[in-house]
C-alpha cells in the first residue's frame, strides 16, 4: 500500500543523504521524494511516497525516527492530509492537435507556460492521480518530456505540524 | 581564553571524563597530536593498526561501561577504523571516533589521504559529524558523547578538518544538552509493564530470553532478582552472557544456532515469552515461521526500532532495561499470592525442562591422545580468576567458549556477536587491560583469528598489559570448515591454514612468552604456566582438528531441529 509520509528534519547538510541510505540500506522503497526548507528556516520538511505492508511501513516509520536528524514523522496515508504535485510537460503541438492539448489544459485546469510552433509547454498542478490522469491524455499526442516534483502534502484542519 | 581546535579536543575529552585514548597519528591529526605532547590527564595507547585500536576501544568501552574513544588520521586511518566502528555498532557499544580530515578548501578535491569517512561509515555508525568551523567544536563533542552513550548505545564519528584544529575561538564547554530531535524513550510505559507482569504471573511455560541490553544497561543484578523472585527458567544470548549467572540452577544457558538443547527446546513450547533487552537475531530465532510458536511474546528494548523486526510482539514495551526490570519487581512483589500461584503452575514445567537436560546436556567426547578444545575452555574456567575479563574472536573457539566457560557475571565476557568480527579479540583483550590493570584478562582465539591483529603483541609488551592470549589451534579456519563437512561434502575449499606457525617464537620476538600443549596430559600445566607468568603470554593448544560445535540448528531450520550428534 502506498504511504505518503512528512519528515521534519534539521536543516543540516547530509540529512537528505541519510535518509535516502535509510530507505536504499533497508531495502525500503521510495516513489517520490520532495525536499525544501519550511517556515521555520532550520527545519527543513520531506515529503516521501513510499510502499509496503503494515510492518515494512511501521519500521519505516521507527527507523526515520531514530535518525539523529529527525525531528518529527508524520504519516498521512489515513486520509488525514491534503497532497499536491506539480509536473512539467513538453508535448508536440502541431496542426489540429493544437487545439485538442488545449481543450485537454482547460480541463484540468493547468496552464501553457511556454509555446512553440511546434510545441506547448504545460504546467499542471494536483493531486498525484490527477496528473496521472492529464498524462495519460497527453501521451498519445505526443508527450516529449516529463517533469514531477513528486507529491508534497500537509494536514488538513487548523492543526499544525512545526 | 582562546584555545586551539586541538587543544579543545581534549579540554572536552577531559570534561566527558576519558582519561584514556587510543589512536594511530598521521598527516591530518599532527596538530592533535601535538597537543597531547603536553597535554596532562589523558593516557594515550599507540597500537599498530587503527583497527586494532578501535576494537581496543570498544573492549574498553564493554569492560568499563564508559564511552571508548579512538582517533585516527584521514584517508586510510579512517577507513581503518571502518570494522572496528561496525563491530561496535551491530553490538551497541558507545564509542566516539576522532578522524582527521584534510583541510576544509580542499575538501571534495580528491586531496591527498582524503576520504568522504563520514559517507563512508554512514550506515554503521549511530551518528556523524563534520566539524566545518572551531566554533562548533565543543558543542558537537558534547553532542558526540551524549548520542554515544544514552538510549541505545552506539559508536559517533567526528572528523575534524586539519585547518579547524589549527583554528582558535574561546573555549566554552556546555555543561548540558537538548537536542529536539533526540529524545530516546527511557522510562517504560507503567500499565504496559504491569500488563507483562500479570501476563507472566499467568503464564504455565515462562521463559525469559535475555540479550546484551542488560549487560550494557547495567541491569544484571535487577535482572537476576526479577527472575529468582519468580523462579522462571532463563536463557542468555551471546551477547547476554553473565547476565544471569549460568550456575543458576535455572539457567538455560546460550540459545539459538549453537545454544543448548534445552534452552532451544524451551523456546518452541513456552507459552509466555519475555524478551529483555534482546533483538531477535537470526542466529537466535532460527526459522521465523516457527519460532515461539505457542508464545505470547513480551518485549522489553530501549530502542523502538527492535521491536516487531523480526517478530510478532504481543506486549512491547520501550524503555531502559534497568528501570523497567526495577518497576516488574515492585509489581510481582505486590503481589506475592500470584507469584506462589505461579511457582505452582509452573512446577511440570520446569521438571520437563529438567528432563531436557538430563537427556542432552552439553557435551563432548574426552579423547586420551587429542587436546579437546572443549576441555581447554573448561580448564580455563577452573583454572582463572573469578572476575577474569575473557575475550574471543570469531568461530568455533567463540562458541566453545561460550558453551563452556560458564560465565556469572556481566561485562566479563566481551565478543563480537552482531557483526561476527575476526580478529576482534586480541585488541579488545588489550583495551580491557588497559582500564583494568590489575584484572586478570583472557583472549581466546583461534590460529586464524588471532592472525588478524598478530601485530598487537608489540602493543601489550610495549605497554605491559599482560593479556593472556589462548590460540586454540587446528589449522583450520574451523567454522566454515565445519559448515562444509556438514552441507558442502567435506569440500574443505580454502579453509585449510596449511602453513604451521610458530606461535611460542612469534610471542618471544616480539618480546613475550610463548607456551604449547600438544597432549591433553599438558593442558592444566600450561595454563598455570601461563597464569603464572607476568607480562603478555601465548598459551597455544593443539587440538582435534575436526572437533565440531554442537549442538547446531543449521541456517533455515527451526530451532528445535538440532543437530546433537554428526
Amino acid at each position: 500500500m502506498k504511504h505518503t509520509i512528512s519528515v521534519l528534519v534539521e536543516n543540516e547538510f547530509g540529512v537528505l543523504s541519510r535518509v535516502a541510505a535509510l530507505f536504499s540500506g533497508r531495502g525500503f522503497n521510495i516513489d517520490s521524494l520532495s525536499v525544501a526548507p519550511t517556515n521555520d528556516e532550520c527545519i527543513s520538511r520531506m515529503t516521501l511516497v513510499t510502499s509496503g505492508d503494515e510492518q515494512v511501513l511501521e519500521q519505516i516509520s521507527k527507523q526515520l525516527n531514530k535518525l539523529i536528524d529527525v525531528i518529527k514523522v508524520i504519516d498521512f496515508t489515513d486520509g488525514s492530509g491534503i497532497e499536491r504535485e506539480m509536473a512539467l510537460i513538453k508535448v508536440t503541438a502541431e496542426d489540429e492537435r493544437r487545439a485538442e492539448v488545449l481543450r485537454i489544459v482547460d480541463i484540468f485546469r493547468a496552464k501553457i507556460i511556454d509555446v512553440t510552433q511546434k510545441s506547448y509547454t504545460i504546467e499542471a498542478t494536483g493531486s498525484p492521480l490527477k496528473i496521472d490522469a492529464i498524462l495519460e491524455l497527453l501521451r498519445p499526442l505526443g508527450l516529449k518530456e516529463l517533469v514531477r516534483t513528486g507529491a508534497v502534502a500537509i494536514g488538513r484542519g487548523a492543526k499544525v505540524w512545526n | 581564553m582562546k584555545m586551539s581546535g586541538a587543544r579543545i579536543l581534549f579540554e572536552c575529552l577531559k570534561k566527558e571524563g576519558v582519561d584514556l585514548v587510543f589512536g594511530y597519528p598521521g598527516g591530518t591529526v599532527i596538530n592533535i597530536y601535538d597537543e597531547l605532547y603536553n597535554f596532562k590527564g589523558i593516557k594515550h595507547i599507540l597500537p599498530r593498526h587503527e583497527q586494532a585500536g578501535t576494537h581496543a576501544a570498544d573492549g574498553y568501552a564493554r569492560a568499563t561501561g564508559k564511552v571508548g574513544v579512538m582517533i585516527a588520521t584521514s584517508g586510510p586511518g579512517a577507513t581503518n577504523t571502518v570494522t572496528g566502528i561496525a563491530t561496535a555498532y551491530m553490538d551497541s557499544i558507545p564509542m566516539v571516533i576522532i578522524t582527521g580530515q584534510v583541510p576544509t578548501a580542499l575538501i571534495g578535491n580528491d586531496a591527498f589521504q582524503e576520504v568522504d569517512i563520514v559517507g563512508v561509515t554512514r550506515p554503521c555508525t549511530k551518528h556523524s559529524f563534520l566539524v566545518k568551523d572551531v566554533k562548533d567544536l565543543a558543542t558537537i563533542l558534547k553532542k558526540a558523547f551524549y548520542i554515544a552513550r544514552t538510549g541505545r548505545p552506539g559508536p559517533v564519528l567526528v572528523d575534524i578538518p586539519k585547518d579547524v584544529q589549527i583554528a582558535q575561538t574561546e573555549f566554552h564547554y556546555p555543561e548540558t544538552i537538548e537536542l529536539r530531535s533526540y529524545k530516546p524513550t527511557v522510562e517504560g510505559h507503567p500499565k504496559q509493564i504491569e500488563r507483562a507482569v500479570e501476563m507472566l504471573l499467568a503464564a504455565k511455560k515462562p521463559v525469559v530470553y535475555v540479550g546484551g541490553g542488560v549487560v550494557l544497561g547495567n541491569a544484571a543484578e535487577e535482572l537476576t532478582a526479577f527472575c529468582r523472585l519468580l523462579g522462571v527458567p532463563v536463557t542468555t544470548t551471546l551477547m547476554g552472557l553473565g547476565a544471569f549467572p549460568e550456575n543458576d540452577p535455572n539457567s538455560l544457558r546460550m540459545l539459538g544456532m549453537h545454544g543448548t538443547y534445552y534452552a532451544n527446546m524451551a523456546m518452541t513450547d513456552t507459552d509466555v515469552l519475555l524478551a529483555v533487552g534482546a533483538r531477535f537475531d537470526d542466529r537466535v530465532t532460527g526459522k521465523l515461521s516457527t519460532f515461539a510458536p505457542h508464545a505470547k511474546i513480551i518485549h522489553i528494548d530501549v530502542d523502538p526500532t527492535s521491536i516487531k523486526k523480526n517478530v510478532r510482539v504481543d506486549l512491547p514495551i520501550v524503555g531502559d532495561v534497568k528501570g523497567v526490570l526495577v518497576r516488574m519487581i515492585k509489581v510481582a512483589k505486590a503481589n506475592a499470592d500470584k507469584v506462589a500461584n505461579l511457582k505452582e503452575a509452573m512446577k511440570p514445567w520446569l521438571e520437563e525442562i529438567a528432563g531436557w537436560k538430563a537427556k542432552h546436556p552439553l557435551s563432548y567426547k574426552h579423547a586420551a591422545t587429542v587436546i579437546k578444545p572443549q576441555y581447554v575452555i573448561e580448564k580455563l574456567r577452573e583454572l582463572s580468576n573469578p572476575d577474569a575479563i575473557v575475550s574471543t574472536d570469531v568461530g568455533q573457539h567463540q562458541m566453545w567458549t561460550a558453551q563452556f566457560f560458564g560465565f556469572t557475571k556481566p561485562r566479563t565476557l566481551l565478543s563480537s556477536g552482531g557483526l561476527g568480527t575476526m580478529g576482534y579479540g586480541l585488541p579488545a583483550a588489550m583495551g580491557a587491560q588497559a582500564a583494568f590493570p590489575e584484572r586478570q584478562v583472557i583472549t581466546i582465539c583461534g590460529d586464524g583469528g588471532v592472525q588478524m591483529n598478530i601485530q598487537e603483541m608489540a602493543t601489550l609488551v610495549q605497554y605491559r598489559l599482560p593479556v593472556k592470549i589462548v590460540i586454540l589451534n587446528n589449522g583450520f579456519l574451523g567454522m566454515v570448515r565445519q559448515w562444509q563437512e556438514l552441507f558442502f561434502d567435506k569440500r574443505y575449499s580454502q579453509t585449510c591454514l596449511d602453513l604451521p606457525i610458530d606461535f611460542i617464537k612469534l610471542a618471544e620476538a616480539y618480546g613475550a612468552k610463548g607456551f604449547q600443549a600438544t597432549k591433553p596430559e599438558d593442558v592444566e600445566a600450561v595454563i598455570r604456566k601461563g597464569f603464572a607468568t607476568e607480562g603478555p603470554v601465548i598459551m597455544e593448544f593443539k587440538v582435534a582438528r575436526e572437533e565440531k560445535v554442537l549442538p547446531m540448528v543449521p541456517g533455515g531450520a527451526s530451532l528445535n531441529e538440532m543437530v546433537l550428534n554428526a
